[in-house]
């Protein structure tokens, strides 16, 4: 067991930790602050913000201080590293670091996204001074909107960590952004013509400490103060990249990663990070619509949930309930799933389970690229970007099998349904970007009953007799479970637009529960009855995620 | 005994560049005494001469030597600085044009001693007439099989010797930054640990030596430890931190001075000795105002202090950064202080390389702080400010990764600090005038 005093108090690092002295102050709750310094890069020691005095404890006692001030970032915690944060001598650098970092800084934090959540306002107050004691004028570099589809430099902005050029270089290894020039004229910039524009690029909007990175996505939308942030979990793929959902007044504003060393590390990609606005798209089908012959009539959630539940009696009084299918997205939650199934069994026991379309573009997509732009093997990935474009297909899976003796996949079951004399399908789509092809439209055109969810209208009203609106991940309240086998809870950001019920809490209504849907009690409910899902009986799945070994 | 000239001493012979003159002159003689000891050996021999490395910082040769890991399975490599880039300095330049194959000897001498098989000569691009004459000499040497595989027969002996032409950066005079450049990036100097000697050029083992050093290497191979110890200055016993300063040095005086020129003397030498014997006194009949003891990085020394001996301790005591590349820039009392140390930071906000957040910010605003001052515009609290950010940027060890900010905060404190009245004179009378004429401008 290693002791390291941190400005007087010990603290224990395990034996087998790395720790630099930034990470260790941290586990003593001191904030040694830094800008250059990310856990995921290697370390460069250039930002010269955490430089701290350091000393060693001898076994006797006595505490023998170096005469330099080092960086914390680069110093390894060692047994009888003794740290100070708060001498005068550290002090003093950490202030004229800073002095130095705003000489040539605009200072426009009005006009700054980054305003909010920026270290060079937070160190600033914390360690800085009030007053500026330049007297000539301040450098002016050009903004550079050419440096990436999806991100802006603000040039005057940036403290030259070069952060993102380390990104670049070691996790998406596509090595666009470099720095050029000089001392102070020293810039980021890209290769002429060859813009940032990789797959993972708007991570160093995340990463950038101050406003010099920018997300043209969210640029000028919202200042960061107003936004409120919720754990949730990113389903654009079966990674599951932890995250945050930025929203405020019910519109959602930013997606940004949320640390999970089991999920995706401290990124996530382009697709998913810019794959929320079906969320705040005005295409949004918003209430239950019915065909009478030919007219759509719009219906209210409990007159739906009153012709749902008659149609489907008719169903099995009329013996025909081997004859219908129920189609689950993997787009939907674990307790979403077992809700449908559930209430479909109890109104028709012969109804077949169907898991519904996957996006699937093929091959995972991984980093970082070599300098030829190959993938590195799988056990060399820092990350992975999956084929299979849905956050749940594993836990699907598992409810299905608890269903059925085997699992029929959407092109299997539709190639049959001519042969199988299908009738009424209950189709279920919450994937915002799957549209049924022509094919599969003329599939289920010649059926009697067709109850579609989905989040947008398409071209059910040509073929569907029932169309329910779905909510999206940022309103649903359950547990994904990613390609890994990892359990993660989803939470609502928002609630869903214009009275709207999640299909939670309709299949709740339909299965006649009494009290509110409850996403725990349904997932403890499952995890009591699946044994392969025991795990989940708990209260909370934490902050990231519980494995699901039968699953991976 | 009076001293005799070893480094300089062919530079005079007509044909001394091609190898067979060399030769004649007992050329390679030296490395065929190294071949017969084991590289152990040769570098227990330079420990014991007590050579310091001539690039600037002095540290012992035959040390850093010793931090190669042992039984590396290599490659080994050995870097050879000649990106010589400090103002004044440009002893390496004339011992790569005058006698190359002192050089390379010294060079191939000690590669068998690190068991380097490869040695990159960093050239500054500059030296256009050097690189050619280098790279002809080693073409010599590969068609007389003093490089390439089996060297003078000795089994086992490789080295291949490559010249680097550098683009033009002082930066890449610092060895990690030297490294980097060579492995094709932007001369970002590194941050230590891991030292080069452990993990340095491709992540192998690798030294990196000044040109100067290792033609003293071939020296001290041919005459012996004792003889380069029986040069220069022993430690001084009151200073258990100096290890002394031994062998011939090379002083390159420029300025103000009626004989400029490259010196090669005992290290040890007073300025006031270099400057009157040797450099033929201050030009015009003028008086020493100040002198720059070892390259520009080094600081001021001002005229009270000429007496001050050129070894590796010396300029220490006077409170400059030491003795540097020893080379002597002369500035005579017509010379305004303000505009050298304008200058010199001008060089030096240029020269940054922009990695450290002190040295980026810090060098440039002393350049326009004093560039301020020179427009009349300077206010007597701008001292204590350039004097502020000189001990942020350089004095106070540890703030940057490398020297640079060092070498650009010394001349600013020592300068103001040595010169105080003359840069305080100036802002106050040049302000008046300033001020002076805006009201009469306004008037009009």
């Amino acid at each position: 067991m290693a002791i390291i005093t941190v400005n007087g108090r010990d603290i224990e690092i395990g034996d087998h930790e790395s720790l630099n002295l930034i990470q260790a102050a941290q586990r003593a709750g001191v904030e040694i602050p830094h800008y250059c310094w990310h856990p995921a890069l290697s370390v460069v020691a250039s930002c010269r913000m955490c430089l701290v005095e350091v000393g060693e404890k001898r076994s006797d006692g006595s505490i023998v201080m170096q005469p330099r001030v080092v960086p914390a970032c680069q110093t390894p915690a060692k047994h009888g590293t003794v740290v100070v944060t708060n001498s005068p001598k550290a002090r003093a650098a950490q202030a004229a670091t800073l002095e130095y970092l705003l000489l040539n800084h605009p200072l426009d934090c009005p006009v700054c996204d980054q305003a909010g959540e920026c270290l060079l306002q937070d160190y600033s107050y914390k360690y800085g001074r009030a007053r500026s004691r330049l007297r000539e004028g301040k450098l002016a570099k050009a903004d550079k909107y050419h440096i990436g589809d999806q991100i802006v430099l603000f040039t005057d902005r940036c403290v030259m960590c070069t952060r993102c050029v380390r990104f670049t270089r070691e996790i998406s290894g596509t090595a666009e952004l470099e720095v050029i020039h000089r001392g102070d004229h020293a810039e980021i910039d890209i290769f002429p013509g060859k813009p940032c524009n990789n797959k993972l690029a708007g991570n160093v909007v995340d990463i950038c400490p101050v406003g010099a990175l920018c997300s043209k996505d969210f640029l000028y939308k919202q200042r960061v103060w107003f936004l409120k942030s919720q754990k949730s979990v990113c389903p654009q793929c079966a990674t599951g990249c932890s995250i945050w959902i930025d929203h405020n007044k019910n519109i959602v504003y930013r997606l940004r990663p949320r640390y999970n060393p089991q999920a995706n590390g401290y990124f996530m990609c382009d697709e998913g990070r810019f794959g929320y606005h079906h969320v705040n798209s005005k295409e949004r089908l918003l209430q239950p619509l019915g065909r009478q012959s030919s007219e759509w009539m719009p219906l209210n959630w409990l007159q739906l949930v009153q012709e749902i539940r008659s149609r489907l009696d008719e169903i099995r009084q009329a013996q025909e309930d081997h004859l219908t299918a129920l189609v689950l997205s993997p787009w939907l939650t674990l307790e979403e799933a077992w809700l449908a199934c559930q209430w479909m069994r109890q109104m028709c026991p012969r109804a077949k389970l169907v898991r519904g379309p996957i996006r699937d573009l093929g091959e995972d997509d991984i980093y970082p690229k070599t300098s030829r732009g190959e993938a590195v093997p799988r056990d060399k990935a820092k990350f992975i970007i999956r084929g299979e474009k849905a956050p749940n297909r594993c836990g699907l899976d598992i409810i299905l099998r608890h269903y059925e003796t085997t699992i029929v996949t959407w092109t299997q079951w539709l190639e049959s349904i001519a042969q199988q004399n299908i009738l009424h399908v209950y189709f279920i789509n919450s994937d915002p970007l799957w549209e049924a092809s022509a094919l599969e439209l003329e599939a289920l055109r010649s059926l009697r009953t067709l109850v579609v969810h989905d989040i947008f209208p398409r071209d059910w009203p040509s073929v569907a007799h029932w169309l329910i609106p779905a909510t999206t991940f940022a309103e649903k309240s359950g547990t994904y479970i990613n390609a890994d086998g990892l359990a993660q809870t989803v939470r609502p950001a928002i609630i869903p637009p214009e009275g709207m019920w999640s299909e939670a809490r309709f299949f709740w209504q339909l299965l006649d529960r009494t009290g509110l849907y409850h996403a725990p009690t349904v997932r403890r409910e499952i995890a009591s009855t699946i044994a392969a899902l025991q795990p989940l009986d708990a209260d909370e799945l934490g902050e990231s995620g519980i494995p699901i070994r039968s699953c991976a | 005994m009076a001293f005799e000239p070893v480094l300089l001493r062919h530079l005079q012979i007509p044909g001394i560049q091609h190898l067979d003159t060399y030769q004649a002159h007992g050329g390679y003689q030296a490395l065929k005494r190294a071949l017969e000891l084991t590289p152990e050996q040769v570098v227990q021999l330079v420990k014991d001469s007590g050579l310091r490395g001539r690039g600037g910082a002095g540290f012992p040769t035959g040390v850093k030597w010793g931090f190669i890991p042992k039984d590396h399975p290599g490659p080994i490599y050995l870097c050879v600085n000649a990106d010589e880039s400090e103002p004044g300095t440009f002893n390496n330049r004339i011992l790569m044009e005058g006698d190359p194959h002192q050089v390379l000897e010294g060079t191939i001498i000690s590669a068998y001693a690190i068991r380097a098989s490869v040695a990159y000569i960093y050239i500054r691009y500059e030296y256009g007439r050097a690189y050619r004459i280098l790279q002809r000499a080693i073409e010599e040497l590969y068609k007389h099989g003093l490089l390439g595989r089996n060297i003078l027969g000795k089994a086992g002996f490789n080295l291949d010797i490559y010249i680097h032409r550098g683009a033009g950066a002082y930066i890449c005079g610092e060895e990690t930054g030297l490294i980097e450049s060579l492995e094709g990036k932007r001369a970002w100097p590194r941050i230590k640990p891991p030292f080069p000697a452990v993990q340095g050029l491709f992540q192998k083992p690798t030294i990196v030596n000044n040109v100067e050093t290792l033609a003293c290497v071939k020296h001290i191979l041919e005459r012996g430890p004792q003889w380069f110890r029986s040069i220069g200055v022993p430690p001084d016993p009151n200073n258990p931190r100096d290890i002394g300063s031994f062998g011939p040095k090379l002083y390159c005086l420029s300025g103000h001075v009626n004989r400029p020129g490259c010196y090669e003397l005992p290290l040890g030498i007073t300025a006031r000795e270099l400057i009157e014997k040797y450099g033929g006194g201050v030009w015009n009949g003028r008086r020493v105002k100040a002198i720059i003891p070892g390259g520009l990085s080094m600081g001021f020394m001002s005229d009270q202090e000429l007496d001050t001996p050129l070894d590796f301790n010396g300029p220490l005591k006077v409170g400059c950064l030491g003795l540097g590349t020893a080379a002597v820039i002369v500035i005579d009392d017509r010379t305004s202080m303000i505009d050298v140390l304008y200058n010199s930071c001008r060089f030096f906000a240029h020269e940054s390389c922009g990695q450290c957040t002190p040295c980026r910010e810090g060098t440039a605003w002393m350049t326009k702080i004093l560039a301020r001052i020179r427009r009349g515009e300077g206010y007597l609290d701008d001292l204590d400010l350039l004097l502020e950010i000189a001990n942020g940027i350089g004095i106070m060890p540890g703030t940057t990764i490398c020297g640079l900010a060092d070498g650009a905060a010394w001349p600013v404190k020592t300068a103001i600090t040595k010169f105080r009245a003359e840069f305080e004179d100036y802002i106050r009378n040049s302000r008046s005038r300033s001020v002076t004429l805006r009201e009469t401008t306004k008037t009009l």
